[in-house]
C-alpha cells in the first residue's frame, strides 16, 4: 500500500556546487520543494537562476568532477511505497529509478534522441531496460506508447528515424519514451521552448491529458509565464539559486509578493488598448540591470541591485522565505508592501 | 497611413532542390507572391510558424538572398534591379538585427572596432569623428562610452543585443529588418530591449520590419502585422484590428495558441492539428486548408486571393465573409 499523505518528492535544503577556474560556484543554494502525486509544479526562472541545475540534481545527472550535490536531501516515494533519499542513493540504485520511476524530457528532442536508431527501437529499449519484456512485447509497447502520445499511424511511425520527424513529433516521441515505464514523476525541462506556439499548445494539451489519465507528478521547468499559467498547480520562482517565492498558481499571478515576481509579470508585453487608442506610446516596466551572475552574487538578497523596493537591510542578510498567506511564501522583508 | 518607404511587390523566392545530372529537381517555394509596404516611421510585424518563410522574406527584402522574381523598392531606389556592386551603397540605408547577437559579433574585435568598421566601410566621418560617433552610438543604446574598449564576451545577452542594434544604427539606416531580436533574451531583459526599440523608433523615425514568433511582443511593438503561412500572406492589417478581429482561421489559431499569462483565463480555442506541410509539395488551392478546421471542398480548388475588407484589412480566405472568428475570451 502506498502512502498518499507524504509528497511524491520532498526536496529539503538542496545545495549543488560546481568547481570552476575561479573557484567554487554555488548554483543551487538550499532549495526546498515538494511535488505531490498528480500535481504539476512549475519551477520558473531566467538564465542562471539554478532551475535546470535543480532538475538535473533530482535526476542525479550532475557530472562528477564538475559539480556535486553538497547538501540537503531529496526524499522520493518509490512505487513500493518506500521513501528513499535520492542524494544518498548509489549510482546503480539511481539507474533503476531514473527513466523508470522518474521520467524526463528536455528542450531539444533532437539532441536527446539517437539519430541512428529508429524511434520505436529507442522506446522499446527504454521499456526493456526496466521491465521484463521480450523484444516483441517491447516493440508492441513502443507502438502503444506512440499511439498514447497521439502520433498518427503509430505502427508505421515506430519504424522511422528521428530526422524524418518534425520537432513536435520528436517531442512526442520523447514523452512516449519518458512514460514507457509508467513513472510516478516526470521532469520536463523547457519541453516546449524550441517549438512553435501552435505545436507548443498541442504538447501542453497532451501532457495535461496524460497527467489526468496516469496521475503522475510533473516538475515543469520553464521561463515562460504564459506556459506556467497554462499548466501549473503550484509555482516556485527561482532567482540566484534560491526560491524567492512560491504559491498556488492563481494566488501567485493575483498577488505576487516578491519584487522579482512582480517585475517579471510587469515585464510582459501586454497592450493597454485604451492608452493605445488615445495615441499614447506604450512602455514596459522593465527590470533594470542584468540577471545575477552566480560567480559573483551580491551581498544579502540576490535581487537587491535590481530591486525598486531595496533598503539598507536588504544588503545585510539573505531574507528567509516568509509566509504571506497559507501556502504562499516570499523571500522578501518588504513582501507586505510589494503584495499590495 | 504614412507614405511608404519600402514597397514589396509580388516577391518570390524559389529554391531548386535535388536536381542532378540524372534527376529532375523539384522547386521549394519559400516565398510565393508576397506584396506589402512599410511606411516611413512604421513598424510592421511578420509572424508565422517556423518554415513560414518569414526569415527568407526579411533577407530577400535586403537582397541577402536573391529573389527569384518580384520587386523591392526602398525610397526611390529599385533594390531588386541594382547590380551587386551597387548594393553596398544601399546597405547604409537598410540594415538588419539578428536573433543571436553573440553569433553575429566578431569575438576578436572590440565593440569599438566592430562599430568603427561599419563606419569605415561606408566612409562615414574622419577617424576622430568616428570615435565620437561610436561613443554617441553606445550611449544611444544605453551602454557606457567605455564599452567601446571591451569585447563581446564581456557582455551579457541583453547588452550584446544593444551592441547589435548600435551596429545596425551606425550607418544611419532608414529601414531595419529585426529578425527575432528579443527571442533569445530573458523576460526581464526582453522588456528593456523592447523599450529601447520604442525609443529609437521615436527619436530616429526608423521604419522596421519586425520578425517574431511571440504574438504579444508583435502586438506591443507593431503598427501593422503580416501573417505568413508556407510562404504566402494569409492576412494583414493594423495590429489593433487583426488582434481584436482576426478574419483568417490561421490568424485565429495562432492567437489562440499563444499562452496567456493569466491562470484564470480559459478559452474556447482552435487547436491546429499536425505540422506545416512541406513547401516542396504544398497543398493545392489554399495552402492552409490541410490544417484548417473550416476547410471545404472549394478550398482545394482555388488559391484564395488577398481580398481587401471594409475595415481596410486584407485576408486570403474564401470563407472569411461567413466565418465569425472574433475571439470569445471567457
Amino acid at each position: 500500500m502506498t502512502d498518499q499523505t507524504t509528497p511524491l518528492l520532498d526536496i529539503r535544503g538542496l545545495v549543488t556546487e560546481f568547481s570552476t577556474e575561479t573557484g567554487v560556484v554555488r548554483a543551487v543554494k538550499g532549495v526546498d520543494l515538494t511535488i505531490g502525486q498528480g500535481e504539476t509544479v512549475a519551477l520558473v526562472g531566467e538564465s542562471g537562476s539554478g532551475k535546470s541545475v535543480t532538475s538535473l540534481s533530482v535526476m542525479r545527472l550532475i557530472q562528477k568532477g564538475v559539480g556535486a550535490i553538497t547538501g540537503g536531501e531529496m526524499l522520493f516515494r518509490t512505487r513500493s511505497g518506500q521513501i528513499v533519499d535520492l542524494v544518498q542513493q548509489p549510482e546503480n540504485a539511481m539507474r533503476a529509478i531514473r527513466g523508470n520511476e522518474i521520467g524526463m524530457i528536455f528542450q531539444e528532442p533532437m539532441t536527446s534522441l539517437n539519430p541512428t536508431q529508429k524511434v520505436g527501437a529507442q522506446i522499446a529499449e527504454a521499456a526493456r531496460l526496466h521491465q521484463n519484456l521480450t523484444r516483441k512485447q517491447a516493440w508492441a509497447r513502443a507502438v502503444e506508447m506512440l499511439a498514447l502520445v497521439e502520433i498518427p499511424d503509430p505502427a508505421r511511425r515506430a519504424d522511422v528515424y528521428p530526422h524524418q520527424m518534425s520537432g513536435g513529433m520528436r517531442q512526442r516521441v520523447m514523452i512516449a519514451m519518458a512514460l514507457a515505464c509508467n513513472p510516478a514523476l516526470l521532469i520536463a525541462d523547457e519541453p516546449t521552448t524550441a517549438l512553435d506556439v501552435t505545436v507548443q499548445l498541442q504538447i501542453l494539451e497532451l501532457m495535461r491529458r496524460l497527467q489526468r489519465e496516469i496521475g503522475m507528478g510533473i516538475l515543469f521547468i520553464t521561463h515562460n509565464l504564459g506556459v506556467v499559467a497554462e499548466v501549473a498547480d503550484r509555482v516556485a520562482v527561482m532567482y540566484g539559486g534560491r526560491i524567492v517565492e512560491t504559491a498556488p498558481v492563481r494566488e501567485l499571478f493575483a498577488h505576487p509578493s516578491h519584487p522579482y515576481t512582480r517585475g517579471l509579470l510587469d515585464s510582459l508585453p501586454v497592450v493597454d488598448h485604451a492608452a493605445r487608442a488615445s495615441g499614447q506610446e506604450l512602455r514596459l516596466r522593465a527590470i533594470p540591470g542584468s540577471v545575477v551572475d552566480p560567480r559573483n552574487p551580491p551581498q544579502g538578497c540576490d535581487f537587491n541591485p535590481r530591486c525598486a523596493w531595496v533598503i539598507p537591510e536588504c544588503r545585510a542578510a539573505v531574507p528567509a522565505l516568509l509566509p504571506v498567506v497559507p501556502e504562499h511564501r516570499a523571500r522578501c522583508i518588504r513582501w507586505n508592501e510589494v503584495h499590495g | 497611413m504614412a507614405e511608404p518607404l519600402l514597397v514589396v511587390e509580388d516577391l518570390e523566392v524559389h529554391y531548386p532542390i535535388g536536381k542532378s545530372l540524372f534527376k529532375e529537381g523539384v522547386t521549394l517555394r519559400a516565398l510565393d507572391g508576397v506584396s506589402f509596404t512599410v511606411g516611413k516611421g512604421e513598424v510592421v510585424g511578420l509572424v508565422g510558424e517556423s518554415g513560414s518563410g518569414k526569415t527568407t522574406l526579411g533577407r530577400a527584402v535586403l537582397r541577402l538572398v536573391e529573389p527569384t522574381s518580384g520587386r523591392v523598392q526602398l525610397g526611390d531606389k529599385d533594390v531588386t534591379a541594382l547590380p551587386p556592386a551597387d548594393l553596398k551603397a544601399l546597405r547604409s540605408k537598410m540594415q538588419i538585427i539578428f536573433q543571436d547577437p553573440y553569433a553575429s559579433l566578431n569575438p576578436r574585435m572590440s565593440v569599438g572596432q566592430t562599430l568603427g568598421e561599419a563606419l569605415m566601410l561606408h566612409k562615414i566621418g574622419t577617424r576622430k569623428d568616428r570615435d565620437q560617433r561610436i561613443g554617441d552610438l553606445l550611449e544611444q543604446v544605453g551602454l557606457p562610452r567605455s564599452a567601446a574598449a571591451r569585447f563581446p564576451h564581456e557582455f551579457s545577452g541583453g547588452q550584446r543585443q544593444r551592441i547589435g542594434i548600435a551596429r545596425a544604427l551606425a550607418v544611419n539606416p532608414e529601414f531595419i529588418v529585426a529578425d527575432e531580436p528579443v527571442s533569445a533574451l530573458d523576460v526581464s531583459i526582453q522588456a528593456q530591449i523592447i523599450n529601447l526599440l520604442q525609443d529609437l523608433r521615436r527619436e530616429l523615425g526608423l521604419s522596421l520590419l519586425f520578425i517574431g514568433h511571440d504574438l504579444s511582443v508583435i502586438e506591443f511593438l507593431c503598427d501593422r502585422v503580416i501573417v505568413l503561412y508556407l510562404g504566402r500572406v494569409m492576412e494583414m492589417g493594423t495590429a489593433a484590428e487583426l488582434y481584436a478581429n482576426p478574419r483568417h482561421p490561421y490568424t485565429r489559431a495562432l492567437l489562440d495558441a499563444a499562452p496567456v499569462p493569466d491562470p484564470t483565463v480559459r478559452r474556447d480555442r482552435i487547436t491546429l492539428k499536425g505540422d506545416l506541410p512541406s513547401p516542396v509539395n504544398p497543398p493545392s488551392g489554399c495552402v492552409f486548408r490541410t490544417r484548417c478546421p473550416y476547410a471545404i471542398d472549394a478550398c482545394a480548388e482555388v488559391v484564395p486571393p488577398l481580398e481587401t475588407l471594409e475595415s481596410g484589412h486584407r485576408v486570403a480566405c474564401i470563407r472569411s465573409h461567413e466565418l465569425n472568428l472574433a475571439n470569445p475570451i471567457a
